[in-house]
Formats: C-alpha cells, structure tokens, sequence
C-alpha cells in the first residue's frame, strides 16, 4: 500500500498541468470558475484543444484514439482539469456512446462513428428515459418498426440533455413486445436531422434549459444504424449506464466545489469575523471535507479494483451515492454563505460578456442556481433509491 | 391550553384560503416577478379589500389584529397558495415599524399601508448578512432637517413603493445597537436611486442607494437614536410571519408530493408502494409537524418578555429552516426528474422555501443567537 504518486505520475501530472497552463484558454476557465452559462462553441473549442493533443478520449483505448491511461492517470487528469476549472467533457459520445459502440458495434459503425466522436463532428445526446420510463426503463414505449431496409420510429424521449446541440441520438427503443419488458429492445443510432424529429426545451428550475423533449413522428431510421442485434439493446443499455457511472463520484467536481466555498467563506462577514472562522460553519467545510478525502480513496480503491478497461460494477452505485451527497452537501454550505444574495437571480448575467452587474457578490447567484441545478445528481443517471437497491441487491444480496 | 384558532381567524383563514385559490397561482407569480412591480395586482388589491393587512396590526395603530396568531393565520395560507406579495415588507415591517414608534403620528400612513398602498422596507444593507444593528447609512442634521447618505440591498418590492421606510445612523458606529433613527423617505425623493431585479423564487427586489437626500424634520419617525428595539419586535413578528409561511409552504408541497406517489407508477406499482419512499415521507411529515409546533411556540410567545420572545424567534427560524431544507430536497428527489422543473408548481414552492432561509436570518444564525440568549 502506497499513497504517494510514482515519479513517472509526478510526472504525468506536471505535463497536465503545464498543458492546462498553456492550451486551456483563459475565457474558458473564466467562464467555468465564474458559473457562466457555457454555449455549445465552448463545449467544441475545448474538445478540439483536447483532442489536438490526444487527450479526449480519457477513457478509451489507444486503438481507438483515446490515452489507453490507467485509473490513476484518469484520476490525475480530472482532478488537474477541474481544478484549473476546465469545461467538463460532454459525456455523450465520449463516456457512454463509445464504449457502446467499441463493444458491440459493428466495425463499419466504429470506423464511421468513433473518429467523429473525438474530432467533434457528431454531438451525441442520451434517448433512454421516457415520461413513463425513468427509474424503470425496461418500461419504454418509443417503438422502431421495421420496414425493408428502414426502421419506423414513434414516440417520446425526455429528459434529453443539450439535445437542443445534438446532432445525433442513441436511443432506447421498443422492436418487440413478446417477452419481458428488457427482452424487445434495441439500442438503435438516429440522426436528429431526419424529418419528423422535433426537440423542444425543458426549463429546469435554476432557469436553464439544459434538458429537452424530443418527439418522434414517423423517422425512418436506416437499418444499420442498429447496434448490435435486435431486441439485445438492454443489455448494451447496462453496459453503457456502468461507464456513464465511472467517473459518477466527481471527485474532482467535489475538490473545486470545496475550494470555491473556502474561497467564499473567507470573504463572507458573519459577525465581524469571515465565515470561514465562524465555529459553526467551519465545522460543517471540515465535515464535508472529511468526507471528501475519504470518498477521493474509496473512489481510487473501486476503480483500481476493475480490470484495466472495464467499469466497475455494483460498488459504482456507492460512489454515485456518497459522491453526490458529497457535492450536494458542498452546494448547500455554498448557497448558505452567500446569505441574502442567494435571493437575486440576474439571468442576463450569467452570460458571458454581458454587462449586467451581479446583484451582491459575483459569486453568490451561481451558488444559489448550482444548489438547484445540482439536485439533479441525486436523480439521473440512475437514481440514488435505485443504486441502494442494486447494491443490497447485488453486493448484500438481501 | 387550547390549539383551536377563534372563529375570527378561522373565519379569515377560511376566506383567505378560498380566494388565493382562486387567484393565486405559481404560474402568474412567475408572470409577476418578469412585471415591473413584482407581484400580481388583482390578487393584491383582492387582499387588501378582504382586510388582510389590517389582520396584522393591532387596533391602536388602526388595525384589528396583530398578535401572534394573526400572523400565522394569514401568513400559512399566503404560503398553502405560493402567493408573492409585499405584505411582509409593507404590512409587517414597514408600516408595522411606523406603529411601533409613532402610531398617531402615522396614522394616516399607516391607513393608507392597510389600504394597499405599498411601503417599502429600506433598512439590510450590503455586508450586514443578517445582523440587525447593522446600519452604516447615515443621517446627519441638516438645516432644519436631515441629509441621508448609504445603501440598502435587497429591498422587497422596491418599485412599487410609494414611500421607504429607511433605518439610518444618527449616531455610534455601524453595529452598534444604539444610534439607529427611522425615516421615511417617499419615492422619487431627489438623491435616491433604485435598481430592481427578480428574485429566485418569485417577486422583486431593488438595490437602494441615497445620495445625500434631503429630508424635512418631520421624517424622522420616532426617537432619534433609539429605533433598535422597535426593529427587533418588528423582526421577531416578520420572522414569524415568514415561519408561518413556509409552514404553508411545507404543507402543500407534502400534498403535492404524496399525489405524486401515489399518481406516479413505475415497476407496475405506484412509487408511493416503494417502503423506501414511505419511510422518507414519514420523516418528511414528522418534521412539517415539527414546524407547525416551532410556528405555535413562536405566535405564542410574541407578546412575552425580550428574551423569552426572542428565544422562540431564534428557535423556530432554527427548526424552520432545518425542516425547510429537508421538505425542498426530499420532495423534488421523491419527484423525479419532473420535481426539476420550472412548469410544475413544486419548484416554485420548493424555491420560495429555500428562500425563507436567506431571510430575517438563517438556521445557523439563528442557532448561535439561541445559545447566546440562553446563556443570557
Ligand atoms: C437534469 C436531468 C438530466 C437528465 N438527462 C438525461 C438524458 O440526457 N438522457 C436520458 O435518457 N435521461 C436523462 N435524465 C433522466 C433520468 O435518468 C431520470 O430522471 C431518472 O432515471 C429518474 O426517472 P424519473 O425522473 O422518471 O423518476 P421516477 O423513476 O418516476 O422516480 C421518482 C422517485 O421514485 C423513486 N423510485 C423509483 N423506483 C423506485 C424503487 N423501486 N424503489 C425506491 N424508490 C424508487 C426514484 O428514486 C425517485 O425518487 C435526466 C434527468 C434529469 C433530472
């Protein structure tokens, strides 16, 4: 047992760092740092930088254009770019597409899809949820019909995440009603430009519209855009929700959370002294910190655990778990500190360049809008009920 | 001991009820807040006419109300409804200010407050958090009035006032508790400038700066120096206007949430089947229950000595606040995805819950004050 890091990972981290230093553009981190709505453009500008340097895909092969890096070079590179506050990278295509495709898809559809992926021509979105489908996806009614050479699609995906930048979609859909629910189902690729795609916005309550409805009336999707075999799709399905769950505990979202809450609470007054020595709220940073440092472990220990390449399995549900109790929790302490400035909510200044004056510090709506946004954590990606359920399922067996 | 409401107040709260229903909605609350005033007309002069305002102050300053239980009554159903209206800041506060120090004098303001004309409350300034003494304006004498100089933040309603409500310093330095002098200060007075913006949660509020605005002796409401006792009755009876808010609050986001459980159905059964989720809702009850409790000690303890007062005013903001945070994040997780969003009802009362906890000071706050004033 050894906790320190390898010279050759001191090393790896000061080539990401001296990376970051040069090639992350200021206005980017700015924007991140300052809780500005980021556009589309910034998302592309920043997976263009890293895939000029071969550093998109983090969790792929090297077969495939991706680092071939192990646990803790994945665990240094996100704990490095969150911390210079670096855009996140979409996770569509990168985390949950990808690895789908290198699986089970066809050579043909990883010839096409895969480079396209990292050299940002498609921006994938996720189909799985239905207003009738969340928790218990199985459940979904979107159905694909084929005809010759075509497949028919009808029905609704919701929830749908940047679908509104999306070129394309993978989606979840019903080919067969025999059986149990999971046994008719595919994992089928759709081109949002096709004629009876329509995508309308869902506004979340921090004011955003990060999510969307997309509607399908008649698309006629090729044939081949089918992943692997019919009526086989829930299992690419689980197969994709493990990787979408490998970096779930956000470890490096949690350590810049952290640290801008320690930066506020030294700067907000409470009683003549700075929050950041009120006894009461001390106690609650070092709590969660505690906390956090721990889960940094547990984290490392679960992924380190899993075959090189491979996703974790059942114990992903305890990091997604603690993880984003974790980040809630900081979000919370976050909008306490910021007292009665979490009460004005400025739009217009979230954007960038814009010349509307934050109401109170610049800090404080952010942290209000992140509390909010962030209750999300808890809810997709497999709700934290559901991970309770599979791991006293599948690890306590009860 | 009796916990039954009189029938006045049932009476009120029954017709209070019946009206908001009607009128109020989370949909035109939202519509207000992005209007020039923050808050819907119509359901505010409706409120007016029933006489609401009047419910809040006691009848030697013109009301026929104003202890504890008046409060609660009216303030649980403008929060059962998610109503957004300035009755905190301009009956509660600003006008309850007026009578506190100077009720035949200010009769006729006062009147016009019960009426609907609004007041504003001009005393938070940037940097106070939620210190009470805290006030760095300044009011010097000058010629025979007064020139006022400072900033207020996050004034309640700010465009629509006709007239602020304004604390300023006429003496000692910008915590002390002794020093601080009331003036009124209409709108549109030469020197004062305002900017306005929405609030999370529904509403408005404005930034107030006074430039060396020029007042007549006459604006000064009270004793000179000598308003801080005044702000904190004034405050112990918004706090718990506001507690009794989110009580309602609390209360119809249950209603909310338990039809969700039992409306939606996922794995063949409705949610609200899952012990997971029934274990959660039992806790989430218990504490509303809780709150309930916390907003009956305080209603009951309004007219008790200083510090007996003031306990209660630390304790239910405390116990409020702990509810409020678990009722908001138990309800939208219990929800869904669609407990996220800005077109179902639940967020806006799940953001004006949040909010009550950025007010008239925060769990925390209000935690240390209770140790403080029981070591007292
Ligand atoms: C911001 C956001 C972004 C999203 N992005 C995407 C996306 O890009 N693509 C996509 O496909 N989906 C996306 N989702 C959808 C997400 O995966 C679902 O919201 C999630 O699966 C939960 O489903 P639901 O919302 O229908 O809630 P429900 O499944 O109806 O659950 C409601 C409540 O019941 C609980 N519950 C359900 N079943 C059980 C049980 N058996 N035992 C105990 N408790 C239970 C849940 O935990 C939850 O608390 C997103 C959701 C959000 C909020």
């Amino acid at each position: 047992m050894d906790l320190a890091y390898t010279d050759e990972q001191k090393a790896f981290r000061d080539e990401v760092r001296s990376f970051l230093a040069e090639k992350l553009p200021k206005r980017l981190s700015d924007k991140v740092a300052g809780g500005k709505r980021l556009t589309k453009a910034d998302y592309e500008e920043w997976h263009a930088i890293l895939n000029d340097k071969g550093w998109l895909g983090v969790t792929w092969p090297k077969e495939h254009g991706g680092t071939g890096w192990d646990a803790v070079e994945r665990h240094i590179f996100e704990m490095e770019t969150t911390a210079a506050r670096a855009p996140r990278i979409v996770p569509f295509g990168i985390n949950m597409l990808g690895p789908v495709l290198m699986k089970f898809g066809s050579e043909a559809q990883k010839a096409h899809y895969l480079p396209r992926i990292l050299d940002g021509t498609d921006w994938w979105c996720q189909g799985y949820s239905e207003p009738g489908a969340g928790s218990d996806l199985a459940s979904i009614k979107t159905t694909a019909e084929r005809d010759g050479d075509h497949y028919i699609v009808n029905g609704q995906k919701t929830w749908t995440t940047l679908g509104q930048h999306a070129d394309k979609i993978f989606c979840l859909v019903r080919t067969s009603k025999e059986g149990k629910p999971q046994e008719g189902i595919s994992f089928l690729l759709i081109d949002m430009e096709t004629p009876g795609v329509e995508v309308r916005p869902i506004v979340l309550i921090d004011g955003e519209a990060e999510v969307n409805e997309v509607w399908f009336d008649n698309v006629r999707v090729p044939a081949e855009n089918l992943v692997g075999e019919e009526n086989k799709g829930w299992t690419y399905a689980k197969y994709l929700l493990t990787h979408e769950r490998t970096n779930i505990a956000g470890v490096g979202f949690a350590t810049a959370a952290l640290e801008e809450l320690k930066r506020i609470a030294g700067r907000e007054m409470s009683g003549g002294l700075p929050l950041s020595q009120n006894a009461l709220f001390a106690a609650k940073i070092a709590q969660v910190e505690i906390d956090l440092m721990a889960m940094a472990t547990t984290n490392l220990r679960t992924v380190a655990a899993a075959a090189a390449g491979q996703a974790p399995g059942a114990e992903s549900s305890m990091l997604k778990i603690k993880g984003t109790v974790i980040r809630q929790e900081i979000n919370a302490l976050t909008r306490q500190a910021v007292g009665p400035y979490a009460m004005p909510f400025v739009s217009e200044a979230l954007e960038e360049g814009s010349n509307v004056e934050p109401v109170g510090p610049d800090y404080a709506m952010p942290a209000t809008q992140s509390y909010f946004n962030n209750r999300k954590l808890s809810i997709y990606g497999g709700s934290n009920e559901v991970q309770r359920q599979i791991i006293s399922k599948a690890i306590l067996e009860l | 001991m009796n916990f039954e409401l009189t029938d006045e107040r049932r009476m009120l709260s029954d017709s209070l009820r019946r009206y908001l229903a009607d009128t109020a909605s989370f949909e035109a609350a939202a519509k207000a807040t992005e209007g020039e005033t923050g808050f819907d007309a119509t359901l505010w002069e409706g409120i007016a006419e029933m006489g609401v305002m009047g419910a809040l102050l006691p009848e030697d300053a013109g009301g026929f109300g104003g202890a504890g239980f008046d409060l609660t009554t009216v303030f649980e159903e403008i929060g059962r409804a998610g109503a957004v209206t300035p009755l905190i800041e301009s009956g509660v506060l600003a006008a309850g200010l007026l009578a506190e120090l100077d009720p035949e004098g200010q009769a006729e303001r006062i009147e016009s407050a019960i009426g609907g004309r609004v007041l504003g409350f001009a005393h938070a300034e940037p940097g106070a958090r939620y210190d009470l003494s805290h006030v760095a304006a300044t009011a010097e004498a000058s010629g025979e009035g007064w020139r006022l100089s400072g900033r207020k933040t996050v004034v309640g309603f700010a465009s629509a006032a006709e007239a602020f409500v304004v604390t300023a310093r006429t003496s000692g330095e910008a915590a002390d508790a002794e020093g601080i002098s009331v003036f009124l200060v209409p709108a549109g007075t030469e020197g004062l400038s305002l900017r306005d913006y929405p609030l999370n949660g529904g509403g408005r509020a404005g930034e107030l700066v006074l430039e060396n605005v020029t007042l007549a002796a006459s604006a000064l409401i009270g004793p000179e120096g000598a308003a801080h006792e005044a702000l904190e009755t004034v405050h112990a009876r918004a706090t718990c206007a506001l507690s009794a808010e989110a009580l309602g609050l609390m209360e119809t986001i249950r209603g909310l949430t338990v039809d969700y459980l039992q409306g939606r159905k996922q794995f063949g059964k409705p949610i609200g089947k899952f012990q997971a989720l029934q274990h959660r809702m039992a806790d989430v009850l218990i504490e509303i229950e809780q709150a309930r409790s916390a907003v009956i000690n305080l209603a009951g303890h309004l007219e008790a000595d200083r510090v007996t007062r003031e306990r209660h005013v630390s304790a239910t903001k405390n116990l409020i606040g702990r509810a409020g945070r678990l009722v908001v994040e138990e309800s939208i997780q219990m929800h869904g995805g669609i407990g996220m969003t800005e077109e179902y009802a639940l967020g806006h009362f799940a953001k004006r819950l949040t909010m009550v906890d950025h007010r008239f000071g925060d769990s925390d706050f209000h935690l240390e004050r209770f140790i403080r004033l029981s070591a007292a």
